[in-house]
């Protein structure tokens, strides 16, 4: 793995932290992107292990899908939901425009 | 602080009437009220909320009716477990103000056993890390040696059972953060098999190794607390659709156990004074009957890696729901901003550095061109991790080492992420492999001058809970390190 892994340069920082909405200084990327090449190196020696045909196994225990009735079951009222939203106008919680000129990312 | 009486002293002393549960929550607030000004473990006493939950339970026994297994018993809840109408921060600045409409089922089932929650306890930020130094809310110190940390991320659940303030307290364990915290402080701590203690209500960090368990002083009393929390929930479609055995019920049978001793656990590394209780430990087990076999878990090296590829990848996908627009904390909002930004301000600003590490590092392995070489890697890993222990069980009961190389570690000792990831060593695999596994105190090592507490790990096969606990409680009733208090 160590051979195809290129190391991370502040570009990538950069483009990840945008992934993860994640707003970081200038510093905060230097620090991160010094700290994600040492944890990915020592991540790197799982390319030492043998796993060809191992099936990956994201779950322990050998459960499947569950279904459950479908029953109506309480819910939150919507005043308890409103009660921990940071910004809410009337019935809804406030966030800024969305669409037009200066809202989301089309 | 040693005259505190355990879990199920409290009960049986509340059920028959001598003694209250409003008696025992206000023994216990002074207790609090003593001994957490050094060591900082309660992120809130919840007085009134508690005393509630007391007089109920006196109000059924007044009537005559069963107030439950654990009547009066006062529990500490670790930060990251909701409890409805009370506050739940995580150790995190995004959720400092958020008071849970819902409550978890490990807590409400408490209730319904009679339990007191006198409230909530400091930890790592969303349980990252471990050492408790990573609480946005303040550190927590080890009550041994208020220089060190009380290991984490469960530190102050830790902390205030070995303080001697609460007898009971409940974690969270996704790589270690009960069964470390809990060698560090000199109590028990388990981490049940994963999906035996139902998640609901469990803040999200990896949510296929996350598991809650009891920190209690000993094994009888850990035994009490999984008698009610354990069981299939509705509300948690991973938790294990079989019901759970009465943990107490056989716990003092002795049988002629076979232990394995992993070979990688017993590392060059470890303390002397590790070394010294494993051995000690061993005599005991032996003059009882157990036999011991050399065992390979070869992928311990591979354990680390494993863990922080798939647990983080499971945290940027679970942290992405706090975004200050529902719920949390939102920054500023600026004129003419969009969405996008106040998202990223909002968690830019919300998150500490150890979680924005670990956002990063997963949405790293998850992000295209590397998710096979990363992540899918460290599931096939994982896999090999599960077969290995599978394999092993086919030789042994359980198996024995240390939780941790070393007695805890001073606080602002260790800057190095990875060195601090490096310490999960022995306890990340019963995580990646869902199987139960437990820390029991196992004597004291001479640090600086002080004498701090060592913990020894058993481990068992999947739902093998009941083998864990006999096999714990017949190696700690054979000495008296479980007595020991600062």
């Amino acid at each position: 793995m160590s051979d195809t892994t290129p190391s991370l340069t502040i570009e990538d920082t950069r483009h990840v932290a945008h992934l993860a909405r994640l707003n970081l200084s200038e510093e905060e990327l230097k620090s991160c992107q010094h700290d994600l090449t040492a944890i990915l190196d020592h991540v790197a020696t799982l390319g030492d292990l043998d796993l060809t045909d191992v099936e990956p196994m994201a779950h322990p225990g050998d459960q499947t899908n569950r279904l459950d009735p479908d029953d109506v079951q309480p819910s939150f009222k919507v005043e308890q939901v409103l009660n921990i939203a940071p910004a809410t106008e009337g019935d809804f919680i406030a966030v800024p425009k969305v669409l037009g000129d200066t809202g989301g990312s089309a | 602080m040693s005259e505190l009486p355990g879990v199920r002293q409290i009960a049986t002393e509340v059920r028959e009437g001598r003694t209250t549960a409003v008696a025992q929550l206000d023994a216990c607030l002074s207790r609090i009220e003593a001994g957490d000004k050094s060591v900082n473990g309660f992120m809130e006493v919840q007085s009134e909320a508690a005393r509630t939950q007391a007089e109920q339970v006196d109000a059924i026994i007044a009537r005559g009716d069963d107030p439950g297994p654990l009547a009066g018993v006062p529990i500490a809840i670790k930060d990251n477990i909701v409890m409805q109408g009370r506050k739940t921060t995580c150790g995190s600045r995004i959720l400092e103000n958020y008071i849970s409409p819902f409550e978890s089922t490990a807590t409400e089932r408490l209730v319904k056993a009679g339990a007191v929650l006198v409230g909530t306890t400091r930890c790592d930020e969303f349980a990252m890390g471990s050492s408790t130094e990573h609480c946005a809310h303040g550190l927590v110190r080890n009550p041994w040696n208020h220089e060190h940390v009380p290991g984490g991320s469960s530190g102050g659940s830790a902390a205030v059972v070995a303080q001697g303030m609460v007898p009971a307290a409940l974690g969270s364990d996704t790589g270690g953060s009960i069964r470390q915290p809990a060698a560090y402080c000199g109590i028990t701590g388990l981490k049940p098999s994963y999906g035996r203690v139902s998640r609901w209500g469990l803040v999200a960090f990896g949510s296929s190794l996350d598991c809650i368990g009891p920190l209690t002083r000993d094994v009888a009393d850990s035994a009490a607390i999984m008698n009610v929390i354990a069981g299939p929930d509705s509300h948690d479609s991973t938790s294990v659709d079989t019901p759970a055995p009465d943990y107490l019920q056989n716990l003092d049978e002795r049988k002629p156990l076979v232990v394995g001793l992993p070979r990688q656990h017993l590392h060059e590394r470890n303390h002397p004074a590790v070394v010294a209780a494993l051995d000690e430990a061993k005599a005991r087990l032996e003059a009882q009957g157990a036999t011991f076999i050399d065992v390979d878990l070869k992928m311990t090296d591979h354990g680390i890696a494993t863990y922080y590829v798939v647990a983080t990848a499971e945290a940027s996908s679970n942290l992405a729901r706090f975004d200050g627009i529902r719920y949390g904390r939102r920054a500023e909002q600026r004129a003419g901003e969009s969405l996008e930004d106040l998202y990223a301000r909002s968690r830019g600003e919300g998150f500490g550095p150890e979680v924005r590490r670990r956002i990063m590092l997963g949405t790293y392995v998850l992000s295209a061109g590397y998710y096979d070489a990363y992540y899918k890697k460290a599931l096939q890993a994982r896999r090999v991790i599960h077969d290995e222990y599978k394999q092993v069980f086919q030789t042994c009961d359980v198996l024995l080492g240390p939780t941790t190389a070393e007695p805890a570690f001073k606080i602002g000792s260790i800057a190095d992420p990875l060195t601090m990831y490096l310490s999960d060593r022995y306890t990340v695999g019963a995580n990646i492999a869902g199987i139960p596994a437990i820390s029991i105190p196992a004597g004291l090592a001479e640090v600086e001058g002080a004498s701090m507490p060592i913990g020894l790990q058993l481990q068992a096969p999947f739902l093998g809970e009941q083998a864990l606990l006999q096999a714990a409680n017949q190696l700690q009733q054979s000495s008296d390190h479980h007595l020991a208090s600062p």
